[in-house]
């Protein structure tokens, strides 16, 4: 039975990719500068991405291998619950899954995080103290991100002052697509500052591009190179909002730049694909597609996570197929 | 200059797996060869649906169900009369193919599927009549109405019948259609020797209102198919008609011993030899659950 190291403090995270940031950090020196930066990213053959991004979906993962990325796949889960109908009864359940979510299977690992709205962080945080599942907030105005950048850092400070582990912010899609990139920069900047507590530690910050809405591949590369000079810790599809949610050539752009910017700056960013995964063969095409772009470095929950909710589910039906022979059903699973 | 006639190419029809109201291929991209019982030719490549199939087909069908079993009766006998009509529009093909699977003449193939139509409209009849004669209003010792009802089991498993006179098509239709009149759904394991006029009932259905995965229609191997469907969790009951393998992973014996572990429902194999015969309400009453309600009266 493999183990999953959880997510280191994020604290010691954050220090140690401020200071290799700085770097690159003249690129935002003002408007132009960050504009000739971010539109000198050489451009993606879309072709090429979609037909790398399938190839890489049609490997046989099976017996053995497929028990191991059934667990890894849940322990990088942050199980998620966005809705405007969220009680705190319906979050602890959340969390209670989210702690053991096969009852049935003590071995069965917990998930990386739960992912709330900012007012469910205090009962999220009790529900699963002393467990080792993060919590993470949604802020920033989720999901549209259009607030003044006062009620931002408000929302930012609320979740964190509650105990929110991890922020999950969304940029300003109107913003970037009118080319205000410094304001998205400075934006994600103020955010990360006001995810610092109040003893000197910091919540892990994860930035939504969205993905579905900026339209094209180029503005997705640009907009992953502009929140990690900006200092995210991680970076993220999409909120689950809209029709188009995480794809596995939208990721792949991903991908492709926190490796970049690894090998650029040394400062390791995490990935998060969200929205639109439900089936653990959707799961394992994502997972083979981080070993093979991004390599062992990655696989682990501390930098790649899947925003999801009915995923955990499949995945828990599968891992039960595997040891008991036969197929579960939606009976065995709880229901969200 | 002769004039010279080239034969025309025959156009082989490619058949295809009835899941979810769609027509894939195996997911395994194999297939097997289907002969004539008679003279042993090939007759076609049907799709050898494996266990991932049936494990597509019941996860079909267990979404069908809540359309389908709240249905009102009367909407369900509208919809099989409908099949019926749509199998009755295509009885030459119909025949040909009963005639090639059963090694009958064509003549009696045509009378066989002639049968199969008159027992769907038979079956048809009886979605709306089913509570009248399984239910029951209760005398009890108390100012309460208490009424029995009965209501569809689920997911239904069925060993399509592998023998007897008019099997590949009559004995199946008289297999699903007490199935589906009670509003289950149903996931088929056609006669593998056989399984032609299965395979085109699908079309029939596919074009008869009947919404997507209420019936599932998979060929291949019995002993592949049955023991997924038996021991699988998200099924509700078993038919085991088709089962005639004395032992192994495909009889009677050994899906029962595996249907038990999830106290699935289970009907015993079927010694018909003549799907002809009046059918009786022994198959429609198989697969019902009773829900039995105390309703205060007066006041």
């Amino acid at each position: 039975m493999p183990t999953f190291p959880q997510p280191p403090a994020a604290a010691e995270v954050a220090a140690a990719a401020d200071g290799a940031r700085e770097s690159l950090a003249e690129v935002a020196s003002s408007e132009a500068t960050l504009r000739r930066f971010l539109h000198g990213l050489p451009g993606i053959d879309a072709v090429g991405l979609q037909s790398r991004a399938a190839s890489l979906g049609t490997r046989s993962i099976k017996t053995t291998a497929k028990a191991y990325a059934i667990d890894l796949a849940i322990s990088m889960i942050d199980l998620t619950t966005l809705e405007g109908a969220d009680t705190p009864g319906k979050v602890r359940s959340l969390c209670a899954k989210a702690m053991r979510p096969d009852p049935s299977d003590p071995s069965t690992p917990r998930t990386a995080a739960v992912c709330v709205y900012p007012d469910m962080v205090p009962v999220a945080r009790a529900a699963v103290a002393g467990s080792g599942v993060q919590v993470a907030s949604v802020a920033t105005a989720f999901p549209s991100g259009r607030a003044g950048l006062p009620v931002k850092l408000a929302d930012t400070a609320e979740a964190v002052a509650a105990g929110a582990d991890e922020i999950d912010m969304v940029i300003d899609r109107g913003a970037f697509l009118s080319g205000r990139y410094l304001e998205v920069f400075e934006t994600i900047r103020a955010v990360k500052e006001a995810c610092r507590r109040a003893d000197g530690t910091s919540a892990h910050l994860k930035v939504i591009f969205e993905t579905g809405e900026l339209q094209t591949y180029d503005n997705i590369r640009r907009a992953s190179w502009l929140a990690m000079v900006a200092g995210a810790d991680f970076i993220k599809t999409s909120t689950g909002k809209v029709a188009v949610n995480a794809t596995p050539a939208n990721t792949l752009v991903l991908m492709e730049a926190v490796r970049d910017f690894r090998a650029a700056t040394g400062v390791q960013v995490g990935v998060k694909p969200a929205g639109g995964i439900r089936t653990t063969k959707d799961a394992m095409k994502y997972l083979v597609t981080v070993n093979e772009v991004l390599g062992d470095d990655w696989l682990s929950p501390d930098w790649f996570r899947f925003g999801a909710s009915s995923l955990l589910n499949d995945l828990l039906m599968q891992r039960q197929k595997l040891t008991t022979g036969r197929y579960s059903g939606p009976d065995y699973v709880t229901v969200d | 200059m002769s004039e010279t006639t080239t034969p025309r190419l025959d156009v082989h029809k490619t058949y295809k797996l009835f899941v979810g109201g769609k027509f894939p291929r195996s997911e395994s991209g194999r297939v097997y060869e289907v002969t004539d019982r008679k003279t042993g030719d090939w007759l076609a490549n049907v799709p050898q649906g494996t266990r991932k199939d049936t494990r597509d087909a019941v996860a079909a069908a267990r979404k069908a169900v809540g359309g389908w079993s709240g249905a009102t009766a009367y909407n369900r006998g509208q919809i099989l009369y409908r099949a019926a009509e749509m199998l009755q529009g295509r009885r030459e093909q119909f025949a040909a193919e009963v005639a090639l699977s059963e090694g009958v003449s064509t003549k009696k193939a045509a009378a066989l599927v002639e049968a199969a139509v008159d027992r769907w409209v038979w079956y048809a009849g009886w979605t709306d009549k089913v509570a009248q004669i399984a239910g029951s209003a209760n005398p009890v010792a108390g100012p309460y109405f208490n009424l029995s009802t009965p209501e569809p089991t689920g997911v239904v498993g069925v060993v399509a019948p592998t023998r007897g006179n008019g099997f590949s098509l009559l004995g199946l239709v008289s297999a699903i259609a007490p199935v589906i009149a009670t509003g289950n759904t149903a996931v088929v394991a056609l006669a593998p020797d056989a399984p032609l006029p299965g395979l085109s009932l699908g079309e029939v259905l596919a074009t008869s209102d009947l919404p997507g995965g209420v019936v599932n229609l998979v060929s291949g191997r019995t002993e592949d198919i049955a023991p997924t469907l038996a021991s699988h969790q998200d099924v509700n009951a078993l038919d085991l008609t088709g089962v005639n393998s004395p032992e192994g992973p495909g009889s009677a014996r050994a899906l029962e011993t595996l249907a038990a572990d999830t106290l699935k429902r289970v009907r015993r194999p079927d010694v018909t030899d003549d799907w002809t015969a009046a059918q009786g309400t022994d198959r429609l009453l198989a697969f019902l659950e009773t829900k039995t309600v105390w309703h205060p009266m007066g006041i």
